[in-house]
C-alpha cells in the first residue's frame, strides 16, 4: 500500500515556499571546503546518509548492503541510514537542518533542490576538485574500490548535476516517464498503436473510450462503472514536456519565468476539453494510475519508468486486491509527442549531494561513500529494482547488466517484461531527454506548472467555467501561491523592488530623530563652552 | 530651544514606533483573513452556511452521501481526530450521530487547528471527492459553530469485516474485538514479524505501521497512520510490541484505500 505518498503534495509546496527564503535566516557561515592532502584514517567518522526509496524493500535492502560493504572497506567510517519515501520530505528536512547546521553528510536529492540549498554560503560541497583529486577522486589511486573515472559517467546525466559552473552532485539513477497502455482496449476501440505515440492519438482514443459509457453508467469498453481513459501521475512533468515539445517558454536558464504564455493557455484548454469529455484525470484527483490500469479502468497510464513494477496484469507489485486485476496486454511507449520525428522526454531520477562540514576530513569520508554508490555492484543492483538506468557507462556496458537486459520476460520478478521495456525505452532515447533549467525557485516553478493542470482539471469536474477570465485568475493565483514573483532572473538574490512608503517613513523618522539628538547635543555642548568662557 | 528639540525628537521616535506597529498589525490581520473564519463572523443558523457569498443548505448525512462526486457540499459535524496540518491545510476526521466525514486538505490556520479539539462542532463547505475508494470532502473551508459537542462511541464493526455493509460506515470510529495477529512479513533471518514499517517493510521507525489480523478465517491489513498517531503514541508502541498469535481488540477510523484500510488509534492485547 502506498497511501502515505499522497501526503507529498502538501509537503512539497511547504518546502518550496520555505525554500525561497531559506538562505536569509541567520545561519552561521561555513568555511569553504578544500580537499585534504591525505585522508586521516586514524580517526573515526560517523556520517549520515539520507536516502529515498520508492516504497520498495529491495531498494532499502540494497542501501543497507551497500553500507555494510563500504564499512568493510573503510572500518573507520560508520554510515547511518535514514530512509525517506519521497523527495519532498527530504527537501523539507534539509531546509530545516541547514539553519541549525545539522544537515546530513550525504543526501539523495534533485538538482532543483540543490539550487535552493546553495542560497546558503558553502552549504553544499562543490565536487569539481574531489572529482579530479588524484588520490581520492573518481578512479583515484587511493580509493579502495573500483571507482568509475569521470568520463565513465554518462555525460548528459553528469551535466544535470552542474550548477553555476560547478558540480554539486553526482547522478545516482536515471529514469524518464513512460506511457503504460492497455493495448487490448486500444484495439477493442478499433485503433492500432502508432510507432510513436502522439497527443492527438491519445486524446482521440481517450475520448472514444469515454464515449462507451452507457445510460446505466457502465462503460461498454470494460463493463465497469469506472473508467478514466487517460491518467497522468506527475502533472508538472506533463506540462513541462508539452511545452518543451512545442518549443514554448517555461523558463530561461537564468530563471526568467516564461510559463504563463499563450501555448500554456492553449494546452490548458485542451486538457479542460478532455476532462469535460470524461477522458482525463490525474493522480492527485483520482489515485494511482497503476491501480486503475491494473483494474481495467484506464487505457493510458503515464508514470515514471521507476514505477514500472506496479504496471500490468502480471506486475510484481500490486496495490489492489488480486481479484480486481484484469487480463490485458500491456504496451510500454514513450510519452506522447507533438512532433513524432523529434521526440522529447524528461530525464529524471535521484542524484547525490554532499553537505559541507567544518571538518574537511568528514567531507572527504562522505565523498568516498557517495562515490561508492557509483560502483557497478550498487548501480546494477539498484537499477534492477525498478525501471532505472545506471548512470555509468561502466555499469551499462558490463556483461552482467547486458545479460540482465537480454532476459526480459523470463519471470515476473527481476526480469519482468514491462520493467525491462521501460528501461529499454530510456536507453533507446538517451539523446531525446532533456532537463529544465535549475535555479533558486525552479522547484517552485515546477510545482506551479503541475498545479495549473490540477486546478483546471478539478474545476472542469466541478462544473466551473474555464475561460479566459478563469485562466487569468489562475495565473495570478499561481504566481502568488508559489511566490514566483520573488524569483530573480539571476536565480540568486531577489530584487524586492521599491521600498514600501511605510518603511521609507520609518527610516526618515529615525534619521530625523538622530539629527535632532545630535543637534541637541551640539547645542548643549555649545552652551557649556559659552558658560565656561 | 531645548524643549522644542526634545519634543521634536519624541515626535519622530513616536512616529517610527507607529510605523512599526502599523506594519505588523496589517500583516497579521491579512493572514487571519486568509484562513478559516471565526464563528462570530458567521450566521449562527444551523440550516445554512455562507460560502463564497452564497447561502448553501447544510446537508444531512444522507443528502451528503447522495450528492454527486465533485459537487459542492456543506455539512456540520464534530471533530473526532486530527490527522495533519501543513501550510494552512488540515486533514480531520469528523462525525455526527448519522455518519462520518474525512475532511482532506481543509483550509485552516495553525491557530484554528489548535482549536479543533475533539468534539468541536464545525460547518464545512467543500467538494465531495473519491480518492482510491475513500470518499472525502476536499478543498474545504470551515467555520466553528455553536451547538452540542459530539464524541462518537466506537461502533462494533467486528462482525462487519469482510461484508459489503462495512463501507456504509466509512470514516466512522469503530472497534474490532477478538482479532488474531498474523505475520505481516519476515525479518532478515526469515522469522515471522507482527508488523512492518511501511507496507513492505521498506521504512523505519516513525513511518506508518502495517499489521495483519485475522477474523473468521480472513486476514485484514490494519495501519497505524504515522501522521494521525506518530511514534510517540501508545498505539504505535503497542503495535511495535505485538507478537504473532496474540489476540487483540482495536479501535480506529474506517479509512479506505482500495478497500478497507483502517487507521488504528488503540490496540489492547486480550489474549
Amino acid at each position: 500500500m502506498k497511501t502515505g505518498l499522497r501526503r507529498l503534495a502538501a509537503g512539497v509546496l511547504a518546502a518550496v515556499c520555505l525554500s525561497l527564503f531559506a538562505g536569509c535566516h541567520g545561519r552561521q557561515e561555513q568555511t569553504a571546503f578544500t580537499v585534504p592532502e591525505t585522508f586521516d584514517e586514524s580517526r573515526q567518522y560517523e556520517i549520515t546518509f539520507w536516502a529515498k526509496n520508492d516504497t520498495n524493500k529491495r531498494q532499502t535492502d540494497i542501501y543497507k548492503q551497500t553500507i555494510e560493504e563500504f564499512q568493510a572497506l573503510y572500518p573507520n567510517i560508520t554510515v547511518t541510514l535514514r530512509l525517506y519515501t519521497n523527495y519532498g520530505d527530504i527537501y523539507n528536512d534539509v531546509i530545516t537542518n541547514i539553519t541549525t547546521q545539522t544537515t546530513p553528510n550525504v543526501c539523495i536529492t534533485y538538482p532543483d533542490h540543490i539550487a535552493t540549498y546553495l542560497t546558503g554560503d558553502n552549504v553544499v560541497a562543490p565536487l569539481d576538485e574531489l572529482f579530479a583529486d588524484e588520490k581520492y577522486g573518481l578512479g583515484g589511486s587511493e580509493v579502495r574500490f573500483d571507482s568509475p573515472a569521470q568520463e565513465q559517467i554518462v555525460p548528459q546525466f553528469l551535466d544535470e548535476c552542474r550548477l553555476d559552473g560547478h558540480y554539486y552532485a553526482i547522478p545516482y539513477m536515471r529514469s524518464t516517464e513512460a506511457c503504460y497502455i492497455n493495448k487490448t482496449y486500444v484495439e477493442a476501440l478499433g485503433y492500432t498503436l502508432p510507432e510513436t505515440l502522439t497527443w492527438d492519438f491519445i486524446w482521440e482514443v481517450s475520448r472514444a473510450a469515454a464515449a462507451t459509457e452507457g445510460a446505466d453508467g457502465v462503460y461498454s469498453l470494460n463493463g465497469q462503472q469506472v473508467l478514466i481513459p487517460f491518467l497522468y501521475k506527475s502533472t508538472d512533468n506533463m506540462m513541462i514536456q508539452m511545452l518543451q515539445q512545442l518549443g514554448a517558454g517555461y523558463s530561461t536558464s537564468t530563471g526568467v519565468i516564461q510559463l504563463f504564455n499563450d501555448t500554456t493557455t492553449d494546452l490548458l484548454y485542451q486538457i479542460a476539453d478532455a476532462t469535460a469529455a470524461g477522458a482525463f484525470s490525474t493522480f492527485k484527483i483520482s489515485g494511482y494510475p497503476a491501480n486503475f490500469l491494473n483494474a481495467g479502468q484506464c487505457v493510458f497510464a503515464i508514470d515514471s519508468t521507476a514505477g514500472s513494477t506496479w504496471m500490468g496484469t502480471d506486475a510484481p507489485l500490486l496495490d489492489i486486491p488480486a481479484d480486481k486485476v484484469v487480463e490485458f496486454e500491456t504496451a510500454v511507449m514513450p510519452v506522447p509527442q507533438f512532433d513524432p520525428e523529434h521526440p522529447q522526454m524528461i530525464s529524471q531520477g535521484p542524484s547525490v549531494c554532499i553537505f559541507n562540514k567544518e571538518d574537511p576530513q568528514e567531507v572527504l569520508a562522505s565523498w568516498l561513500f557517495a562515490q561508492y554508490l557509483l560502483t557497478d555492484s550498487v548501480q546494477i543492483a539498484y537499477s534492477q529494482t525498478e525501471g532505472y538506468v545506471p548512470v555509468t557507462t561502466k555499469a551499462l556496458e558490463s556483461p552482467e547488466y547486458q545479460d540482465y537486459l537480454s532476459r526480459a520476460g523470463e519471470d515476473n520478478d527481476t526480469y519482468y517484461q514491462v520493467k525491462l521495456e521501460a528501461t529499454r525505452l530510456l536507453l533507446d532515447h538517451l539523446d531525446d531527454t532533456f532537463t529544465t533549467p535549475v535555479f533558486n525557485g525552479s522547484a517552485s516553478l515546477r510545482d506551479a506548472a503541475g498545479q495549473l493542470i490540477e486546478t483546471v482539471t478539478k474545476s472542469v469536474r466541478r462544473d466551473q467555467t474555464v475561460d479566459d477570465a478563469f485562466i487569468d485568475t489562475l495565473y495570478a493565483d499561481t504566481v502568488s501561491l508559489y511566490h514566483l514573483d520573488s524569483i530573480s532572473a539571476s536565480g540568486g538574490k531577489v530584487d524586492l523592488g521599491a521600498m514600501p512608503a511605510m518603511s521609507v517613513g520609518l527610516l526618515a523618522a529615525l534619521a530625523a530623530a538622530w539629527v535632532l539628538i545630535l543637534a541637541y547635543l551640539a547645542l548643549r555642548h555649545h552652551r557649556k563652552k559659552s558658560a565656561e568662557r | 530651544m531645548k524643549k522644542i528639540l526634545v519634543l521634536l525628537t519624541v515626535f519622530c521616535l513616536a512616529l517610527s514606533l507607529a510605523a512599526c506597529a502599523g506594519g505588523s498589525g496589517s500583516s497579521s490581520s491579512s493572514e487571519a483573513a486568509s484562513a478559516s473564519q471565526p464563528a462570530e463572523s458567521q450566521p449562527q443558523e444551523s440550516s445554512s452556511a455562507a460560502a463564497d457569498g452564497e447561502e448553501v443548505a447544510v446537508m444531512s448525512y444522507e443528502e451528503y452521501m447522495a450528492a454527486e462526486l465533485d459537487s459542492q457540499v456543506t455539512i456540520e459535524a464534530c471533530v473526532q481526530a486530527k490527522q495533519s496540518w501543513w501550510e494552512d491545510k488540515a486533514t480531520v476526521y469528523a462525525q455526527d450521530e448519522n455518519g462520518a466525514y474525512f475532511l482532506y486538505n481543509m483550509a485552516c490556520s495553525e491557530e484554528d487547528y489548535a482549536k479543533l479539539t475533539e468534539g468541536t462542532r464545525i460547518r464545512v463547505t467543500g467538494y465531495k471527492a473519491e480518492w482510491s475508494g475513500e470518499v472525502e470532502i476536499m478543498d474545504g473551508t470551515f467555520t466553528f459553530v455553536e451547538g452540542d459537542s459530539y464524541i462518537a462511541e466506537p461502533i462494533d464493526a467486528t462482525s462487519l469485516l469482510g461484508t459489503e455493509e462495512l463501507i456504509d460506515h466509512q470514516n466512522q470510529f469503530a472497534q474490532f474485538k477478538g482479532l488474531t495477529v498474523e505475520a505481516a512479513g519476515q525479518d532478515e533471518a526469515g522469522n515471522d514479524v507482527a508488523f512492518l514499517y511501511n507496507w513492505d517493510g521498506s521504512g523505519s521507525q516513525g513511518d506508518d505501521l502495517y499489521f495483519n489480523v485475522s477474523y473468521n478465517g480472513e486476514t485484514y491489513t490494519f495501519t497505524v497512520e504515522s501522521y494521525l498517531c506518530d511514534s510517540t503514541t501508545e498505539v504505535y508502541a503497542a503495535v511495535e510490541a505485538l507478537q504473532v498469535g496474540q489476540v487483540i481488540d482495536a479501535e480506529g477510523f474506517l479509512y479506505w484505500y482500495e478497500g478497507l484500510n483502517p487507521h488504528i488509534t488503540s490496540v489492547t492485547v486480550v489474549g
